[in-house]
């Protein structure tokens, strides 16, 4: 190397040694380049080159040291350069923690916090790395289960987009510089009482942090903490204030509910707190003889509306008017306006609705989402009054959220106070407004006016970018925090691994902002809980209980006694002429938009359109035909005078004239996966109309691709007619009509033996063979999946993907049917295209007895385990894909590319080492979760036992909110999986082909009103 | 009976043209092989099928350094071009072992001028189709686990799955028919090294005639060998694609799951090689004037094939419907719906239109004996025969038990570009064998001279088939 300047170090230096004559020596880096210009631009340098290393540049004293490291890295970098080596730290455990044995996994309690409460999770930690979450069955918001976000959420800590430094101006900077820059500031604010600080927040859940922030509004008289989520309980609080004069949130109890009727509210499987409501729910719903009976009125289809027993699709402002009508009928002052008209059919629905909740008083339950209007919500909560359903299906509580306010409202003055140039510091914390403040409030003009912006959150997000400061921030499972369920049920929030990135707590945060930096979170939410509880001598028993049990017992607010006030609900809107109705709805996927870098919850199919990736304006197909519009035709939305260019997707089921457009895409900033992908709703949503509102559409005869993971082939009666979907009513059950088809070819049963003279399932065995079958003498798994529960709510999809280390594949491979899921979950819609039944019916393995997988696979890659699993040999598969082709059930999946991400670091330390991480060319499929099994076999062999009921819980099974999923050993005769292959409903899926499949189905039973059964 | 049909009554074309003696049958074939001349126009077609043996390699190296995933295929189309070529060009390669095999057991000497030139059709055309299975696989770099290879770890491979049979089914026809092809030669070679004007060409021809000197026992051991390999082939030409049938006719997709799998694939090869033989034949017996050694006798014998082959392939498709309500399974009777009206109901139209209505043209001699419109044909069967693998493999896969899984398949790029590669590779390999290797058997044609005894029994034969027609 005869030039200096091929060593990667600025050119300056090679200026330098250009510029001197003669023979120059130097000794070091150092002497050359003696001034403070070139130390400068090594910073910026090696800040660009090594942002892991930078806050030792920014050290002065270390910098020394800094280009020593450097310079070695440098003569090391040669001696490697012919095989990479991996960047390996070994750690030697002088000394073994405690109950660490490597190979075991540790499961620790802490909770995911949300806006309408948290919910507690039992998360599972391999030497240090949490690998999968779990909910907590001793969580009053989980019971064991959990939804798609909780499952996700663990992926969203190894996210490689996250922020790794501090970011000052768009240059890398240390925690240290923030500390010294922020400090004068802060006084200063201290001089004016703090008269132009603002901080705003999502929703905070946790009391430690509503404290701290009350302590520093103390110190701040006159400085405001404003709390806005895009999705908030604004309407929720206005109706329980309108009609309690109170702000209480309502606690719905479905298991005790016979009759419940969901307003435009996807009760069962959106959010939260559809875990609990799932699950209470689905009880009543396993028992023919004893069903609860569902009401839907929703404009857009959910999974709720999918499991209704009868469903009316209404534009949301007939939705507002079937509540009044509701309200009406049952004695509930409606004020001023009066009740609303509704036309023919809807009013026989109501009629009906209505006749079935007054002969279920006390019984019934009334539920409204939060997009209808607050006095929506007060009129429901007085039917719930009328219908004295009050402490019996329904309680108020106090909100989740200690200091809760009206949000919106809050941001707005945010943002006029911006405008006006009154606020001279703004911190947001944890929230995105850039990207999701209203339109209309001109959210970036007004912040550009303030002076010192300040972001703490987990990504340089649309926000951050436009903020002086970006302050990264820890992931929940890197924090010491606590969150309070939506009954107030507290949970410490214990973190499952150190900082990844030396991030600091968003307590730590606010201590810094309170003049107090350096106290760690742990002390401050230990502090505060110790102060709570009256420091009782035991506070060291109480916390560690609270730690281990993930509860802090007794700890739910009890709900409150309301008395309903006269008020006044105004007029029904009427519905705009000519128009249609736009309505803003939450992501089944990614929410508000704050998942839309979680390649997990992006490729999961939605669970009704089963779009991935992508949002999209959905119509009715009746809209469609009138606009002439098809799937994937982009349009121009005009709404409140703002356009905006969406795809369309036809989905039956869409309420006629409404047109649906989901929160939460066309970020700008939302990482590598989020950035890009769908249409940017918030671009047309205005503080007066936050759920929508009139809207035209126009043709703009472009196109735009869809990903959808399953075609409308699905649309006719074809999982009827192959008996795939069997569906019958409580009086049909009684007389033991079970949905098979009449038509259908009586089976004659063999014993081909899988035990004890007996095929598992036997109405739905082998077929006649001469051949004697396989005696089972130890285990033989099975499942039955109940589809009277499942509410295609997608948890099982993310929980198998986090589980079984199964990468995603992108929009493109989805679009051409190569994504990888192991789990799916089959939507049948059944009936007329514009207001059809949706039938979901998860898939997984069959593990057929008869597998005709096995047989064709050339190198016996797949074959038959003792247990009777149909067992995946990885190393063996040479890849001819002929087991897939001639599987009937299409359950395998191909890695026709390299999906799995090999190379990112942080990735890495998600996958679960008990399951392969698959390369190119392999097939892959359900294993019933094989390692689980094997370690209860283990277990238990260890133990000299038999492998007990209940022990082994495949992943998709344990997730499960609605309990649909049922797993176990089918030799052991008093195992529940047992029992419930000898219902009568049990059917397995294309028996005819003898397969003897080993996962089976419970049909699905609704309970239809006899009064609407036409409709 | 023949003694009494006077000469004239004899219609039919002779085997071999009028007035040749043994020394102009050597020197016209050997005469192509031994010219130093290189004419343009094999050049030119030598370097289109070159470049296109190019675009093979680009195609495999793709393959090879992203996956299979460059191709179209997906779940539920998990086969694609890579099993509708393999079947494709297995079939083609059918017609020669046919020619050189049953038709010799069967003393069907017409067969003589056309075997040498079919037989290396087959063997490129399994060359062809042996790539396929090997580059289709996930990771074909332990293809060679398909094999019974003894190891330490005592693992087989799974006896049970058709695909193993194909190993074994392609790789033996693979074996006999190089062999058959290769002994056939041996007198040629002899011949070519004696006639042979400069020293490289004689230690050449020299080391492949191995020693042949046309002693009475080479001959007589030559005859045994000959017979035997002959043989050996006859039942592979029944089995090999009958064995490839089972990839289809052993799973339980709809549409593949049929018995009349075997015959109708076995019958559909025979007939796409017959329409591969004309098809490059034609050209090449007018480029290198054979008419009198390939005749018109022998044109009009490959178009009957072809119209017999044809019928029994439009047999199996009438089965394939008739078995789709006959089964009385909604999945059957919607593979023969999707098959009429889904998304690939164009080729299925394509492939009637190619395969059931074209071929009825071949009932007319006139057509028969039209070299241009037999051309034709040719090229419109092989279509046709293409588009029915393609309508197989794919319209069964996309559309079966579980409509949530249905999908659609679209080939790449890469689909065709691999296709075409290796039409050009075998292409480039007939280019080759033409000018190298003579095409056509040169002793075998020297015993169709009438003046042979051989030669005397089939002008014998010729007229008392004839004769026995009137």
């Amino acid at each position: 190397m005869s030039e200096t300047t091929s060593v990667s170090v600025p050119d300056e230096v090679g200026q330098r040694l250009a510029d001197k004559s003669g023979r120059t020596y130097w000794r070091s880096l150092d002497e050359l380049s003696r001034d403070a210009g070139f130390t400068e631009r090594l910073t910026e340098h090696a800040r660009r080159e090594f942002p892991s290393q930078v806050e030792l540049l920014a050290d002065p004293v270390q910098r020394r040291s800094f280009l020593q490291l450097m310079g070695a890295s440098l003569a090391l970098a040669g001696i490697s350069s012919c095989t990479r080596q991996p960047d390996e730290f070994i750690l030697p455990y002088a000394k073994t923690p405690e109950a660490l044995v490597p190979g075991t996994p540790l499961y620790f309690a802490t909770a995911m916090p949300w806006s309408s409460g948290a919910i507690g999770l039992l998360v599972e930690s391999h030497m240090g790395r949490p690998t999968k979450c779990e909910g907590n069955p001793e969580h009053s918001a989980s019971g064991g289960g959990t939804d798609c976000y909780a499952q996700a959420s663990v992926l969203d800590l190894y996210d490689p987009d996250r922020s790794t430094a501090v970011i000052r101006n768009g240059r890398l900077a240390s925690y240290d510089d923030f500390v010294s820059v922020l400090g004068p500031d802060l006084e200063a604010q201290k001089q004016k009482r703090g008269a132009g600080l603002r901080i705003l927040t999502g929703t905070i859940n946790s009391p430690t942090l509503a404290a701290q922030l009350g302590a520093l509004l103390t110190d701040f008289p006159k400085a405001r903490w404003i709390q806005c989520e895009p999705v908030s309980r604004d309407n929720q609080r206005l109706g329980a204030l309108l009609a309690f004069a109170e702000d209480v949130t309502p606690r719905h109890m479905l298991e005790r509910a016979e009759v419940i009727v969901a307003l435009e509210d996807d009760l069962l499987a959106g959010g939260p707190s559809a875990v609990r409501q799932a699950r209470a729910w689905a009880g009543r719903r396993r028992d023919a003889s004893a069903m609860s009976r569902l009401y839907v009125v929703e404009s857009t289809p959910t999974g709720t509306g999918s499991m209704a027993d009868h469903r009316l699709a209404l534009a949301p402002s007939g939705i507002d008017r079937v509540a009044r009508a509701i309200a009406q009928a049952v004695g509930v002052d409606v004020g001023s306006a009066g009740g609303a008209e509704l036309g023919g059919e809807d009013a026989a629905f109501v009629a009906a609705v209505v006749k079935d909740l007054k002969a279920q008083k006390g019984k019934s339950l009334v539920v409204a989402g939060e997009a209808l209007s607050g006095q929506v919500h007060a009129l429901v909560n007085a039917i719930n009054v009328k219908l004295e359903n009050v402490g019996k299906t329904v309680e108020y509580g106090e909100p989740a959220a200690p200091a809760s306010v009206e949000e919106q409202a809050g941001l707005a003055d945010l943002a006029r106070e911006m405008s006006r140039g009154e606020v001279e510091i703004l911190c947001v914390i944890g929230a995105n407004p850039v990207y999701d403040a209203p339109v209309d409030l001109e959210f970036v003009a007004a912040m550009q006016k303030v002076p010192l912006r300040v972001h703490y959150g987990l990504r340089e997000d649309e926000t951050g970018v436009l903020c002086h400061w970006h302050v990264p921030a820890t992931h929940f499972l890197e924090t010491w925090s606590d969150a309070r369920a939506f009954d107030g049920t507290l949970s410490i929030v214990q973190p499952l691994i150190a900082p990844l990135y030396g991030s600091k707590s968003v307590h730590e945060f606010v201590a810094l902002l309170a003049g107090k930096p350096g106290i760690a979170g742990y002390e401050t939410v230990r502090a505060f809980w110790k102060a709570k509880l009256g420091d009782p001598a035991d506070f060291e028993a109480i916390w560690r209980r609270a730690l281990h049990d993930g509860v802090l017992a007794n700890s739910a607010l009890a709900a409150r006694a309301v008395s309903l006030k006269r008020f006044d609900a105004g007029a029904a809107p009427s519905a705009p002429a000519g128009e249609l109705e736009l309505a803003f709805r939450a992501d089944p996927s990614i929410y508000d938009g704050r998942f839309a870098n979680n390649g997990w919850l992006q490729e999961v199919p939605k669970p009704i359109s089963k779009l991935t990736w992508d949002n999209a304006l959905y119509l009715s197909p009746e809209t469609a035909a009138q606009y002439q519009v098809q799937s994937g035709a982009v349009v121009e939305i005009a709404h409140a005078g703002r356009k905006l260019k969406a795809a369309v997707w036809i989905q039956p089921g869409q309420a006629r004239g409404a047109a649906t457009l989901h929160l939460g895409f066309g970020r700008t900033r939302g990482g590598k996966l989020g950035t890009g992908p769908g249409f940017n709703a918030y671009a047309l949503r205005t503080s007066t109309a936050l759920w929508g509102g009139a809207a035209t559409i126009a043709k703009s005869g472009e196109t735009y691709m869809l990903a959808c993971a399953q075609e409308h082939h699905n649309m006719s009666e074809f999982g009827y007619e192959r008996d795939l979907i069997r569906e019958t009513t409580p009086a049909e059950f009684a007389r033991g009509n079970f949905g098979a088809p009449r038509t259908a070819v009586p089976h004659k049963v063999a014993d081909t033996g899988t035990g004890h003279g007996e095929k598992p399932g036997h109405a739905e065995g082998a077929l006649v063979t001469q051949y004697a079958g396989y005696k089972y003498e130890g285990y033989a798994w099975g499942m039955v999946i109940d589809l009277s529960t499942c509410v295609g709510c997608n948890a099982c999809v993310i929980a198998c993907q986090a589980e079984n280390n199964i990468p995603i594949v992108g929009k493109e491979q989805v679009a051409i049917g190569r994504e990888l899921h192991w789990i799916r979950i089959d939507r049948y819609f059944a009936g007329a295209a514009n207001s059809p039944r949706v039938l979901f019916q998860p898939i997984v393995c069959m593990q057929c007895e008869n597998a005709p997988c096995e047989v064709v696979c050339p190198v016996g890659a797949t074959s038959h385990g003792a247990d009777g699993l149909n067992e995946m040999v990885y190393n063996r598969c040479v890849g001819t894909k002929y087991c897939s082709n001639n599987c009937p059930y299409k359950v395998r999946r191909f890695n026709f590319l390299l999906y799995s991400d090999w190379t990112s670091a942080a990735l890495k330390l998600q996958r679960n080492p008990d399951v392969t991480v698959r390369s190119r060319g392999v097939m892959e499929k359900c294993t019933y979760c094989v390692q689980r099994i094997s370690m209860a076999r283990i277990e238990a062999k260890r133990e000299d036992r038999r492998v007990q009921d209940g022990e082994v819980v495949t992943a998709c099974q344990q997730v499960c909110p609605a309990q649909a999923i049922t797993f176990g050993d089918l030799n052991d005769k008093s195992s529940a999986v047992h029992a419930k292959r000898a219902l009568g409903h049990n059917y397995g899926l294309l028996t005819e082909l003898n397969t003897a499949p080993r996962t089976t189905y419970l049909s699905r039973v609704s309970n239809p009103n006899p009064e609407l059964a036409g409709a | 009976m023949s003694a009494n049909i006077p000469p004239s009554v004899i219609r039919r074309d002779p085997v071999i043209g009028p007035g040749h003696t043994a020394g102009s049958v050597i020197d016209k074939i050997s005469s192509i092989v031994l010219s130093r001349d290189i004419q343009r126009g094999w050049f030119l077609l030598l370097a289109l099928s070159g470049m296109g043996v190019m675009l093979l390699g680009v195609s495999v190296g793709w393959l090879l350094t992203r996956g299979v995933g460059v191709w179209g295929i997906n779940e539920p189309v998990a086969w694609g071009f890579d099993i509708i070529n393999f079947v494709w060009w297995i079939g083609i390669g059918h017609a020669g072992t046919l020619i050189s095999a049953i038709l010799l057991l069967l003393h069907q000497e017409w067969r003589t001028s056309i075997n040498r030139f079919s037989e290396a059709m087959t063997l490129f055309a399994v060359m062809c189709a042996g790539m396929f299975p090997l580059l289709h696989l996930g990771r074909p770099w332990l293809a060679f686990w398909l094999f019974p290879l003894p190891n330490t770890m005592s693992m087989w491979p799974q006896f049970r799955s058709p695909l193993m049979w194909d190993v074994f089914a392609v790789s033996t026809y693979g074996t006999v028919s190089a062999l058959f092809w290769y002994v056939g030669l041996i007198p040629d070679f002899a011949t070519l090294r004696d006639k042979a004007q400069n020293k490289i060409g004689r230690v050449i021809f020299g080391m492949a005639a191995m020693g042949w000197r046309g002693a009475t026992q080479h001959w007589a051991r030559y005859e045994v060998a000959y017979l035997l390999l002959a043989g050996l082939a006859t039942p592979l030409v029944v089995s090999v694609h009958t064995v490839v049938s089972f990839d289809f006719a052993v799973s339980v997709i709809p549409g593949w799951h049929t018995t009349v799998m075997p015959p109708y694939f076995v019958a559909g090869a025979v007939y796409s090689g017959f329409a591969m033989v004309l098809t490059l034949m034609l050209p090449v017996r007018a480029a290198y004037r054979l008419q009198d050694l390939i005749t018109m006798r022998h044109i009009d014998n490959m178009g009957k094939i072809m119209l017999v082959t044809g019928m029994i392939v439009v047999y199996g498709y009438a089965m394939e419907l008739f078995f789709g309500w006959y089964a009385g399974s909604t999945a059957e009777g919607f593979m023969v719906h999707n098959r009429l009206f889904g998304s690939a109901a164009g080729a299925y139209k394509g492939l009637l239109f190619c395969n059931l209505l074209t071929p009825q043209l071949l009932w007319f001699k006139k057509v028969r004996r039209s070299l241009w419109l037999l051309f034709v044909i040719s090229i419109i069967v092989n279509i046709g025969m293409w588009l029915e693998r393609y309508v197989i493999v794919v319209t069964c896969l996309e559309r079966d038990y579980l409509p949530s899984s249905w999908g659609d398949f679209h080939p790449t790029i890469w689909d065709w570009s691999l296709f075409i590669g290796t039409i050009s590779f075998f292409l480039f390999m007939m280019l080759l064998f033409i000018r190298f290797i003579p095409m056509i058997p040169i002793f075998e044609m020297r015993s169709l001279l009438p003046k042979s005894q051989a030669g005397a029994k089939a002008a014998a034969a010729d007229q008392s088939t004839d004769a026995s027609k009137h």
